[in-house]
């Protein structure tokens, strides 16, 4: 009885190893089956999603114009003070003095991509960009400028 | 005649596994005392990971302070986003719109089965065995490709937001996850084929790390490593939350209580998660997905207290307000932190290679440990 038992063990056992080794072999010769994506190669083709969270970003239109009215809503949203936005006065056509953005200053290194500055702002100033690559030579490279210089905000925009 | 197995005595070997040690899946530091290869002893030291959460969070607005939790349990981030949403709305008294509700549980399963993915295919890796891992990772690229079209992120999402979530789903969300059922459910087998019914794997599994139901319960083990000994602790079972409790699915139970049992749970955990999502999938109710909120939030002082199922195990959020938009002093109850407490006792006498096994069913993630 004791061999019977045994012998049934050993069978048992070389052909679960049989049945893992089968899923192995059909994976060595069914090549289009493997869906590795070769990274740095495809980088031309290769497409991220919409609503990726790469990095902050203000769009500007072709008049070089953006829709940031400095309420300072994502700076208050922003849980690690990655925003800061600094003023200037602006005189407009009617010799008024006007409180305008000077720069909107975003610091990469602090963000964690967390969107909760893009949902807070209520013109649609900044969104967030689909790239991913961030790695620079000098830390200070992380500190950027979102507004262009030279840009005003758009008509109509308050 | 009493034994005292604790106390280090001559011949005795101390050795240390981590804090960098692959086995232990993260900054673990595990003293162990040895008498030969039997374990006399083993001593978790924990701090190497700590980040202060609960002190972070107590400087952040209750819109902030959510983010932070997706670091503690990496794996189930949107569960830890979700049980820290739902305590904010209980105290605000928001009543969340059923199209967020639905999107939450959805995701919550989506998260589960991932983090049971990554769970499997680490184990079968710690027994030795390489290649389940990359077979566990395909399944969960898909999941995680999902993810990232509608949260923008595929491992920290912060998608949840107290009344609701942060975006609608995208639109070819339904069809993506049809997708994936359809590839998990042609995949499945290969599971069972290559790890669960190997010979190798089940000597090494069964009998390993006898848990009993009472130790179980004395030691406040949760989730599949309680339910492993029969302990019923489903938190979507015991306190329904969401729409749990109009959902069908089994609370999965196994008696054995040894690591294989632990192994077991999980794999038929992901099929229940699997039975809730394609209930839901085709019954997503139109609406609204976030209620709408005041943009400053103040919790009435008081005290609030929410527990999740999370991959792992009971998850709770304590929140004492003081009335102002900051809480005044936060709580997170992880199930890591019981979970590996009750290592050293299941530890005590087996060998040294077997510690392995037993820390891997328990399924540690270190940061939530140690937060």
């Amino acid at each position: 009885m004791f061999i019977i038992k045994y012998i049934k063990e050993v069978y048992r056992g070389v052909k679960s190893l049989l049945v893992g080794m089968k899923r192995t072999l059909y994976y060595f010769t069914h090549h289009k089956e493997i869906i590795t994506q070769e990274y740095p190669d495809n980088r031309d083709t290769l497409v991220m999603a919409e609503r990726f969270k790469g990095e902050v970003v203000m769009p500007h239109n072709e008049k070089n114009e953006h829709r940031c009215t400095g309420c300072q809503a994502c700076e208050l949203a922003c849980p690690n003070g990655t925003i800061k936005v600094i003023f200037k006065n602006e005189l407009t056509p009617e010799g008024k003095k006007k409180k305008a953005i000077d720069k909107l200053v975003y610091h990469l290194e602090l963000c964690t991509m967390c969107n909760l500055c893009v949902e807070a702002c209520p013109s649609d100033a900044i969104k967030m960009a689909q790239t991913f690559e961030h790695s620079v030579y000098d830390r200070s490279e992380l500190t950027k400028i979102l507004n262009n210089p030279g840009s005003k905000i758009m008509d109509g925009v308050e | 005649m009493f034994e005292e197995v604790g106390t280090t005595t001559e011949g005795d070997i101390i050795i240390n596994v981590g804090p960098q040690h692959p086995a232990t899946h993260g900054v673990l530091h595990l003293v162990i005392t040895l008498n030969g290869e039997t374990i006399k002893k083993v001593e978790p030291h924990l701090g190497f990971i700590h980040r202060s959460i609960e002190k972070m969070c107590e400087s952040l607005t209750y819109r902030q302070f959510i983010y932070v939790t997706s670091r503690m349990d990496y794996l189930s981030s949107h569960i830890n986003n979700h049980a820290c949403a739902l305590c904010v709305e209980k105290g605000l008294q928001v009543e969340v719109p059923p199209r967020a509700q639905v999107i939450r549980v959805l995701m919550d399963e989506l998260t589960r089965i991932a983090s049971h993915e990554l769970w499997w295919g680490a184990m079968a890796m710690d027994l030795g065995a390489f290649t389940p891992f990359f077979h566990a990772f395909r399944e969960r690229e898909s999941i995680n490709d999902i993810m990232e079209e509608t949260c923008g992120a595929r491992l920290t999402m912060n998608y949840m937001v107290p009344g609701g979530v942060m975006q609608d789903l995208h639109p070819d969300f339904q069809k993506r996850v049809k997708e994936f059922l359809q590839l998990y459910k042609r995949k499945i087998h290969e599971y069972d084929e290559l790890v669960t019914g190997n010979i190798i794997f089940q000597n090494r599994m069964k009998g390993i790390g006898y848990l009993s139901p009472e130790d179980a319960v004395s030691y406040g083990c949760s989730g599949p490593a309680a339910r492993g000994s029969g302990v019923s602790c489903d938190i979507r079972k015991v306190y329904p939350y969401e729409i749990y409790d109009k959902l069908e699915f089994d609370e999965v139970l196994e008696t054995a209580g040894d690591s294989f049992a632990r192994y077991m749970i999980r794999l038929r955990e992901m099929q229940q998660s699997i039975r809730i999502i394609e209930q839901l999938i085709d019954n997503i109710p139109d609406g609204d997905f976030q209620a709408k909120t005041k943009a400053v939030l103040k919790l009435p002082k008081g005290e609030f207290y929410q527990r999740v199922e999370t991959a792992r195990g009971e998850l709770g959020v304590y929140i004492v307000s003081e009335g102002g938009t900051t809480p005044y002093r936060i709580k997170f109850r992880s199930p890591g932190f019981s979970n590996l407490s009750v290592l050293d006792h299941i530890a005590r006498g087996s060998k040294l290679g077997d510690l392995v096994a037993m820390m891997g069913t328990l399924d540690l993630v270190i940061p939530d440990i140690d937060r």
